[in-house]
Order: C-alpha cells, then structure tokens, then sequence
C-alpha cells in the first residue's frame, strides 16, 4: 500500500484550556489535491500549520513519508530547503516591500543564485499569474485578487514539492474564487506538487480535489474523494456541507449539485414508472488554453456566461442544470424523449451559434490581455435516461455522444 | 446533614484561609513579578545572543547597511539638534552657577566632561529610542500580527536573521558614532552660549575643554553608547517580536502597547545601566 506523503497519528492540540484537535489521525498521499473542510474556527488552518511547523502537537505524531517530522526553530527539518511552501490566508505579503521583492525575497533568501537569474524566474512566475504589470506596485495598493495572486507566485516561486494553502479564496468575488481555484489546479497538474487546501468553497473545490478531509468537532470524520463525501452518512454533511454550499452555485447562478441531485429525485419520483427524460452535458472544450492565453479571470467569466446561457435557454421550459466539472454543464429535461431533446438542442444550437457564443466571447473585453488570443470549442452530447437508470450512467452515454456545435478560433 | 459545629468549623477556617492570603498576598504577587522578570529577562538573553551569532552570517551587510541608514543616518539631524541646545543650556546653566565662585575658566571642562562621559551617550540613546526604537518594535510587530514573520519561517527564511540580527549591528555601530556627534555638537552649543552670547574667551574655553578630556573619558562614553545601543535595539525588538504573546491585550493594541512598553523600558534600562556602568568604569 502507497506509503501517504504526510500522516497524522493521534494529534492533539490544546490552546490553554481549549482543545482545537482531539486524537486527530489523517493521510494525505503525494502528488494529488486534498482539501480540508469544516466550519469556521474548527481547526483547519491549526491543522495545516502543524504540518508546515508553526505548530507542534500537545500529543500524538506527524509522520512525513513514514517518518516522525523532525522540528527544528519555527519549522520542521524534515522537509528540505523549499520543498513545502505556504499560502496564508491574509497572504502575508511584506507591506514594505513591493511585488517583484516579495515573490523574490525566499530565493534572494534561501538559494544562491546569481540575480539575473532570480529575475528571470521571478518574471516567469509573474508572468504565469498576470502581474507583470503590477511588480512595482506594492500590496497595498493592489486588488484582493491580485494580493492573492501574488502570495500564490511567493509560494511557488522555489518549485515546491508541497504547497499548503489556508483559505485561498476569501474574500473574493465568484469570479475570482474559481479563477484562484482553477490556478491551484493548473499548477498543481503542471509541477505536479502535492496541494493541501484548507477551504469553504463547497462545491467548487471538489471539482479540484482528489481526496477530501472533514474535520468536525475536532476530528476528522471524513477522508475520501468528493464522490464519495456526497454518500457520507453523517451529521457532518447536514450541520457542515449543507450550511456551507448553498443552494445555488455562486459563480453561474445554477443550482448546486446537491440542489441538482434533489431536484432529479423529486421528479423522478413525480414521473410514473417508465417516465422518460433526456439528459443533455455541455463540455467548453480548451478552457486549459484559454487559462494559458487569456488568463483565468475571462476564463472562468466564460464558464460564468456559458452557464447563465444554458439556464436562460432550458429553465423556462422545465429544465434544471448544474456545474457538472470545472467545464461541464449538464442539463435534465424532465419527460422529454430522445427526439424532442434533439429538437429542442437544435433551438438552442441555432440560439448559441446566432449570439450565445458572441455573448460569451465579447463579455469580458476588459480583462483580456491585448493581442492575445485563445482557441476554443463547445460541445454537446445528449441521452435518454429512464428513472430506473443510474443517472450517472446516462450523463457518461451523453458524454460519450458530444459534437461540437460551436468554435472561435482567435478571441 | 452538617451539624452546627461543622458549619461553625468551616467558617472559621474560611476566615482563617482569607485572614493568610491577606497576609501572605503581597509577598506571592512580588514572588510571581519577579519569576516572570526573571523568565523575561532569560527569554530576552537567548533572543539578544542567538541573534548577535547571526550577524556574522552571509547575505548580511546589506542588510546592516539598510539598518545604518535608518537607525543611524537618520537620526542625525535630531541628534544634532538636541546636542547643540544641550550644550548651549549646559553652559548657560553652568556660567550662572561658576560666576558665584569666580570659577567661570571652567565652563569648558564642565561642559567637556559632562556631555563625554554621561548626556553625550544617555541623551543620544534615549533621543534615537524615542526616534528609531519605537519604529523598530512598531515594524517587527505588525510583521508579527500580520503573519509576516510566520511567512518567514515558511520559507526557510530565519527571522531572527533576517529581522533582528541586522538591527542590533547597526544600533551598535550606530549609537556610538551619533554620541560622538552629539558629543562635538554639544561642545559647540556650549561655545555659543559660552562664548558667543556670555563674552568667555574662546581660547579659554577651548583650552579648558582640551586640557580636560582624556582619551578614557572618551573610551568610556563609547563604551556606554554600546551598552545603551545592546539594550535599546534587544529590548526594541523584543518587544515587537513578542508582540503577539502579551496577555493584555492582542493585535494593533498589542502592537501600541509592546511600543510604549518599548520605550519606557528602554529609557529606565539606559539610567539604570548608566549608573552600573559608571560604577564599574569609574573603579
């Protein structure tokens, strides 16, 4: 069995007369995206700070590649020279220095690398997260995003092997939450670290996240994927999950995956046994490349618009939609056969082509870098489902079905 | 159920037990002060020395550099300032009492040996404390507050490197050349009141002050600037490092009271020490 790249076995931690973690035990395996969920004050953050050595436990082990972490001043010694970095929630960017100093600062620091050098991969890493243009300014004087943006490209910047975030995207808008989220993934697939995010964004970091943790009432109840979590029979998922993913997706306005799956037994209950309904996935094919070429704010304002799209075009007559992955829509349209789907997609199809995609291409002028421009597609695939089918199985036939009804070559 | 004499019994040993923390109270509250200086002042010795090692390292001059602008460089207009009407009050001061015995030749070994051997070093420390000293602990502890210095930890960076070691080199080179400024400006006050304003000859004034400096009243003073500088920038930046473990009060007005704490405890340090000091130096 894969020895897990961090574990926890038996970790206690007390503030005074406060106990934060109780006997907590967890594993977190390399090269994958764990996040850790729970309610606010929970511990979290306490907990990704044991691993990282701010915090060292009352009682109990962290075990780092099968081996007891060792802890030298402030941190542990275990890790090598820029192996682990961490994201703060504030970001704790150092106010009086200005960008390009701070995303410096660990390697002018810590490596001995000449500064032409460091000026190279510092400019590379401002580059990956849109804040060139920014680098003499300082902290204070940039958005939340981009303050974020920035304590990303710090902790990136010694090619990490782990990368511990606390919180990524608070205090962001929609937009930027899952521009933050989808960076985290991209880099995450490129350098191949191992992620460990401490997060509210319910549902939207489970379409980044290999394996979820959740921690409740001091111990982590939950270690599995984001699948598997939707089945967890615990009061974890009433008092935790659903208090903090609302009803409706923040960024497209679209019902929540919960919201989704409870409206399909609803009506699949409603329908009389042998009820039909089709399901139809929207994929926007490339979105990876207009991340790389536009950046991630117009591509998730892509995914936004696409959204509001869909809803706009199926609500009024009876369908219900929601974020299938970070670039997959699916849409149920209750008591439809296959041929009035195929109808009713033709519509949208002739509704897309005339000015959805335009409405999606030219939504975002002020964001787009100029003279650059991004490649993508849209696909869809449709399927006829029964209530006695799994609906899992109905939306993979529907996936394996997907053409392309729209293409922009240069945006 | 408590019979009578019972409740009788426990009355009296409550009073008994309030009649003994009464007594004993002030002598357990002096033994918890003191074994809380006494933890403080450890704390504060570890903090100065494993700092002080790391000034020697790499990648530190610049550093000691940036320091020396800020603590020192910067504090020499204020220093010049004070030094020069320190001066000019000390020989005004001094006339008015020497005039009585006819002994007014001697304003210039009395304003020499008063500005090098005590106001030159206690007034320059106290002056760059007020100046540099609580912008020292007001930085390091919104670093603190803000996470910063955890950041630094997360990156391998040593804060106590990186923050403190620069502060106390450059205090220690600092302090000592800004006493010898105040020492000479101050000379130069007292010549202006001495000689320019109240009519003392200018060779007797400067042939006074000559005469009576010798090189270890100089040594001396500098010697005091060191110690004052030791104590100003450890206390400094102990105090803001600290900032986030005080027990009475968190954040900003934690920051606001480490400062004032800063400060106050800086200024009784320097009088404290300078009279040690002068005890040793003058046996």
């Amino acid at each position: 069995m894969e020895t897990p790249l961090i574990e926890f076995q038996n970790v206690t931690k007390r503030f005074g007369t406060k106990t934060v973690l109780d006997q907590v035990n967890l594993k977190i395996y390399e090269g994958q995206v764990t996040t850790i969920i729970g309610l606010s004050g929970g511990g979290k953050s306490v907990l990704l700070k044991h691993i990282i050595g701010l915090l060292q436990p009352d009682e109990g082990t962290i075990l780092f590649r099968g081996s007891p972490l060792r802890h030298g001043k402030g941190r542990h010694t275990s890790f090598a020279k820029g192996e682990i970095s961490y994201m703060f929630q504030d970001n704790a960017l150092f106010d009086s220095m200005n960008i390009f100093e701070n995303v410096a600062l660990p390697l002018l620091e810590t490596s001995n690398l000449r500064k032409d050098d460091i000026k190279k991969r510092v400019m590379a890493r401002l580059e990956q997260t849109e804040l060139v243009e920014a680098r003499y300014k300082y902290p204070s004087e940039l958005s939340g995003g981009m303050q974020k943006r920035a304590a990303l490209a710090r902790a990136l910047i010694t090619d990490p092997k782990i990368v511990l975030f606390d919180e990524p995207t608070s205090g962001q808008d929609p937009v930027r939450k899952n521009a933050i989220l989808s960076m985290i993934a991209q880099y995450q697939r490129k350098f191949g670290f191992t992620a460990i995010l401490v997060s509210h964004e319910i549902p939207d970091v489970y379409f980044i996240s290999n394996r979820i943790l959740a921690l409740y009432n001091k111990k982590i109840v939950f270690e599995g994927t984001p699948e598997e979590l939707e089945d967890f029979d615990h009061p974890f998922n009433d008092e935790v999950i659903h208090s903090l993913e609302g009803l409706q997706a923040e960024l497209t306005g679209l019902p929540s995956k919960r919201r989704f799956k409870v409206l399909y037994h609803a009506q699949m209950k409603r329908g009389e046994q042998g009820e039909i309904y089709s399901v139809a996935i929207f994929t926007l094919d490339s979105l990876e490349s207009v991340i790389n070429r536009l950046g991630y704010d117009v591509a998730q304002e892509m995914v936004q618009r696409l959204g509001s799209f869909i809803s706009k075009q199926f609500a009024p007559i009876g369908g219900f939609s929601t974020r299938y992955s970070a670039n997959q829509f699916v849409t149920v349209l209750p008591y439809t056969d296959f041929q009035e789907a195929k109808d009713i997609l033709k519509n949208f199809i002739a509704d897309f082509t005339e000015y959805g995609i335009h409405n999606i291409v030219n939504g975002n002028g002020e964001k787009r870098p100029q003279n650059a421009c991004a490649e993508f597609s849209i696909l869809v695939g449709l399927a006829q489902g029964q209530p006695f089918m799994n609906m899992e199985s109905v939306i993979e036939s529907a996936e394996a079905r997907q053409r392309e009804i729209g293409r922009v070559n240069c945006f | 159920m408590a019979s009578f004499s019972d409740i009788k019994n426990n009355s009296q040993n409550n009073t008994r037990l309030r009649l003994f923390k009464f007594i004993f109270e002030p002598f357990a509250f002096t033994g918890r002060l003191t074994i809380l200086w006494i933890n403080s002042l450890g704390a504060a010795a570890i903090f100065l020395t494993l700092a002080a090692l790391k000034i020697f390292q790499n990648k530190q001059l610049v550093k000691i550099i940036q320091q020396l602008y800020y603590i020192g460089a910067k504090s020499t207009m204020i220093i010049l300032l004070v030094g020069l009407f320190t001066g000019m009050v000390l020989g005004l001061q001094s006339y008015y009492a020497l005039v009585k015995f006819g002994a007014e030749g001697a304003l210039g070994t009395l304003v020499a040996l008063s500005l090098v051997r005590e106001l030159g070093p206690v007034l320059t420390a106290i002056m760059i404390t007020a100046r540099a000293g609580s912008a020292i602990t007001a930085e390091i502890g919104i670093q603190r507050i803000s996470e910063q210095i955890d950041a630094l930890d997360t990156m391998r960076i040593d804060p106590l490197k990186y923050l403190i070691s620069p502060r106390i080199a450059a205090s220690i080179i600092s302090f000592p050349i800004l006493t010898a400024l105040f020492d000479l400006i101050g000379i130069v006050g007292g010549y202006v009141s001495v000689v320019i304003v109240l009519g003392v000859t200018s060779n007797t004034y400067f042939y006074r002050v000559q005469s009576s400096l010798e090189l270890k009243d100089i040594t001396d003073g500098f010697i005091k600037s060191i110690v004052f500088a030791v104590i100003v920038s450890t206390v400094c930046c102990f105090q803001g490092y600290f900032a986030h473990m005080r027990a009475d009060s968190h954040g900003a007005k934690a920051v606001g009271l480490a400062t004032t704490s800063a400060v106050v405890l800086s200024c009784v340090l320097i009088l404290l020490s300078d009279y040690v000091v002068t005890s040793l130096l003058i046996q």
